[in-house]
């Protein structure tokens, strides 16, 4: 999906999301709570918090949301990478001090829904996210990379 | 040389089209400062104390005539007429308008250049041996190494809010001409059984906290060096400090944790994403192999120099290193005349070394960590030519590795972060020993203005920390530091000095050398051999 769909959620968060299945509205609990109690679907990772300790439960969750204390803490790229490299297909958030200029990198780090603090520029978005015509590494994303181009 | 495909090219087109759009939204105030920074950060773009430095990449420090020429150009038509070459073997302009920044961007894309990730707290540009494809001592050249390293890390969607800047080098002889150990992953290519592979050495640096490089690795082959790399840099992003930026560099996790708690996640990460299909296939390291092919030597060239002028006998001998192809050289020209400022070019200075470039030294040059300019193929029989034209234009100072061929930091006089001035103290120290300093021989003196330690203090045989004392300029005298092979970081003698205090002290030092030194004994073996007491006598009585 290019351009993202704009939801308005219950909460009165207002979601950039680019996949079209229904907004999942389970609210997300901490990943000590989720760990805890294993029957919920949805979590919230905290920037220091350990992405791997999902992995087991990979199957039963249909939305992980990771915070953004600020756009400078790049932890939520990495969580956001372990998760789908391990295989993780639900909805990826991103939530917290989320820019504009940031979230091509963090498309390609797997996140597929974005829930910032303060508005995105629409247009401005649309056109950082086509800009780059192809990237030089492979990532989590279906880009592919410069060297596979030349190379097959 | 590599040379950008179309995709190299589509890619560093599209940067100077994004930092235009976010200089304008910066501009119209649709951004604000604190939001702008980090993306100028990320185009090399620093606000100074007077003005806007611009910091040009030069990857591995491999230029052209054509794009030389480009930074000659670009200092006469945005800047002030010179350029600075940096100890990251890149160059910086120091009097930009922000407002000229995308076209001086725009500029440098049609010669192949750019100033992606030159700051900012991700991986920087990546650095190199300057005698890379000339030096006899290379098992092979590590700068097409360096270039597969330059596009990965390239906009890395993963790594670009590391917890702090992020430095590599890469070497291929043993003999350390890159400071290869004091960098946040320092690469020493080797041979085993036949294979080009990798040894790893993770958590050098200099700044406040010096530290010297662990090796993690002991030998990762090309095809897995990109999935390894990743996974020394995920767990450093994941774990690295974020809570005090002078504790954040990879340097302190490693010290932290200890280097086998690093190497045991390092191990974990790669092992979950080695087979991931992150790598580049073989192919493409020989692709860009093929490309630093080096030119076609000429196989008759004599080998003998007429050696009947003086003046020229001084710098065949202090600025002309061995080639590995006979009858061809490696020349360093000088950006450390006697009273000049370290590291400094003219635009026509620039446009001098890419003339020679072109016309004697197979149209490369090269930028080096301690700021001078190398022409790494030229022939022996061209030396006296080369040679006349520097000296007509000021460059042919013959002091490299002695003791005015000082590295320094911008300091005081144009960094905002300084607390005391580089750049007379330099000039002072230059002045000083321009009479004595062969008699010296090799004595690498280094200068920073602060402690985030730019100018490689810890590293000088002989090293100058600036520091603020109550208001007023000071500087503490280190001895006995080394960036190469036999790495090891200096120690404070003690007290500090003024200005010209501390250049009466290394006086004092130098003087004790010339008495306790035997045989060819450089000033670092004989500190290592004696210690510090003598000198500490020697300075404080």
């Amino acid at each position: 999906m290019v351009d993202p769909i704009t939801v308005n959620t219950n909460a009165g968060e207002t979601l950039l999301r680019f996949r079209d299945d229904v907004v999942h509205d389970e609210p997300a609990v901490t990943l000590d709570a989720f760990l805890g109690q294993t029957n919920a679907t949805a979590v919230r990772l905290e920037a220091g918090d350990d992405a791997r300790e999902l992995l087991d439960h990979l199957g039963q969750i249909a939305l992980v949301e990771i915070s953004f204390p600020t756009f400078r803490d790049g932890r939520g790229y990495s969580a956001a990478r372990i998760l789908r490299e391990a295989g993780f297909e639900g909805e990826l958030r991103a939530a917290g001090d989320v820019l504009v200029d940031q979230i091509p990198h963090m498309r390609r780090c797997g996140f597929d829904s974005f829930a910032p603090e303060k508005p995105i520029d629409g247009p401005t978005l649309t056109k950082l996210l086509a800009l780059y015509p192809q990237p030089y590494q492979k990532a989590a994303d279906a880009r592919v990379p410069v060297w596979k181009l030349r190379h097959g | 040389m590599y040379v950008y495909d179309e995709y190299d090219q589509s890619i560093v087109d599209a940067r100077v089209e994004e930092f235009r759009d976010q200089v304008n939204r910066r501009l119209s105030g649709a951004m604000t400062e604190d939001q702008f920074k980090p993306l100028r950060l990320m185009n090399g773009l620093y606000l100074q104390l007077h003005a806007y430095m611009l910091r040009v990449a030069v990857p591995y420090g491999t230029l052209d005539s054509r794009q030389m020429r480009m930074l000659g150009h670009i200092a006469r038509k945005y800047d002030r007429g010179y350029g600075h070459f940096t100890t990251r073997q890149n160059i910086q302009y120091n009097w930009i308008k922000l407002a000229d920044a995308p076209d001086i961007l725009a500029e440098l894309a049609t010669v192949q250049m750019h100033a992606i990730q030159t700051s900012g707290n991700c991986i920087r540009n990546i650095s190199s041996d300057q005698f890379a494809g000339a030096a006899a001592d290379e098992v092979a050249d590590p700068r097409p190494w360096a270039e597969l390293i330059r596009q990965w890390s390239t906009f890395h969607p993963e790594f670009t809010y590391l917890p702090r800047k992020f430095k590599i080098a890469v070497i291929a002889a043993d003999e350390d001409r890159a400071a290869m150990r004091l960098h946040d992953i320092g690469i020493q290519l080797l041979e085993r059984d036949g294979v080009l592979g990798a040894k790893i050495f993770v958590g050098g640096g200099m700044g406040r906290t010096p530290m010297i490089a662990h090796e993690v690795k002991d030998f990762i082959t090309a095809d897995h060096l990109m999935s390894y790399l990743e996974a020394c840099l995920r767990v450093y992003n994941r774990y690295g400090r974020r809570d005090n930026i002078y504790k954040a560099r990879i340097k302190i996790l490693l010290h932290e944790i200890g280097v086998d708690a690093y190497r045991d996640q390092v191990e974990a990460e790669f092992a979950a994403i080695r087979e991931l299909g992150i790598d580049p296939p073989l192919a493409e390291l020989e692709r860009i192999t093929a490309m630093f092919a080096g030119p076609a030597f000429a196989t008759d060239a004599p080998d003998t120099v007429d050696r009947s002028d003086p003046d020229f006998a001084v710098w065949l001998d202090q600025n002309v290193a061995a080639h590995k192809q006979p009858g061809h050289a490696v020349v360093t020209i000088s950006l450390k005349p006697i009273g000049g400022i370290p590291g400094d070019a003219s635009a026509d200075q620039i446009d001098l070394m890419a003339d020679l470039a072109e016309r004697y030294g197979h149209d490369e040059l090269r930028v080096t960590h301690a700021q001078n300019i190398v022409l790494p193929h030229v022939r022996k029989a061209d030396l006296h030519s080369i040679w006349t034209a520097l000296r007509d234009a000021g460059l042919a100072e013959a002091n490299l590795d002695l003791i005015s061929d000082i590295i320094a930091c911008p300091g005081l006089d144009y960094c905002s972060l300084a607390n005391a001035r580089s750049i007379p103290l330099a000039q002072k120290i230059g002045e000083r020993f321009a009479g004595r300093q062969r008699e010296l021989g090799e004595l690498k003196l280094k200068i920073s203005g602060c402690i985030n330690a730019c100018g490689h203090h810890h590293a000088g045989h002989i090293g100058i920390l600036g520091v603020d004392k109550k208001g007023t300029e000071n500087y503490q005298l280190l001895l006995g530091g080394s960036g190469a092979e036999d790495v090891s970081l200096g120690k404070i003698t003690g007290p500090g000095f003024d200005e010209d205090g501390v250049v009466d002290a290394i006086e004092r030092v130098t003087d004790r050398y010339v008495e306790l030194r035997e045989g060819g004994e450089r000033f670092l073996d004989t500190y290592r051999r004696v210690g510090m007491q003598p000198f500490k006598e020697a300075i404080y009585g």
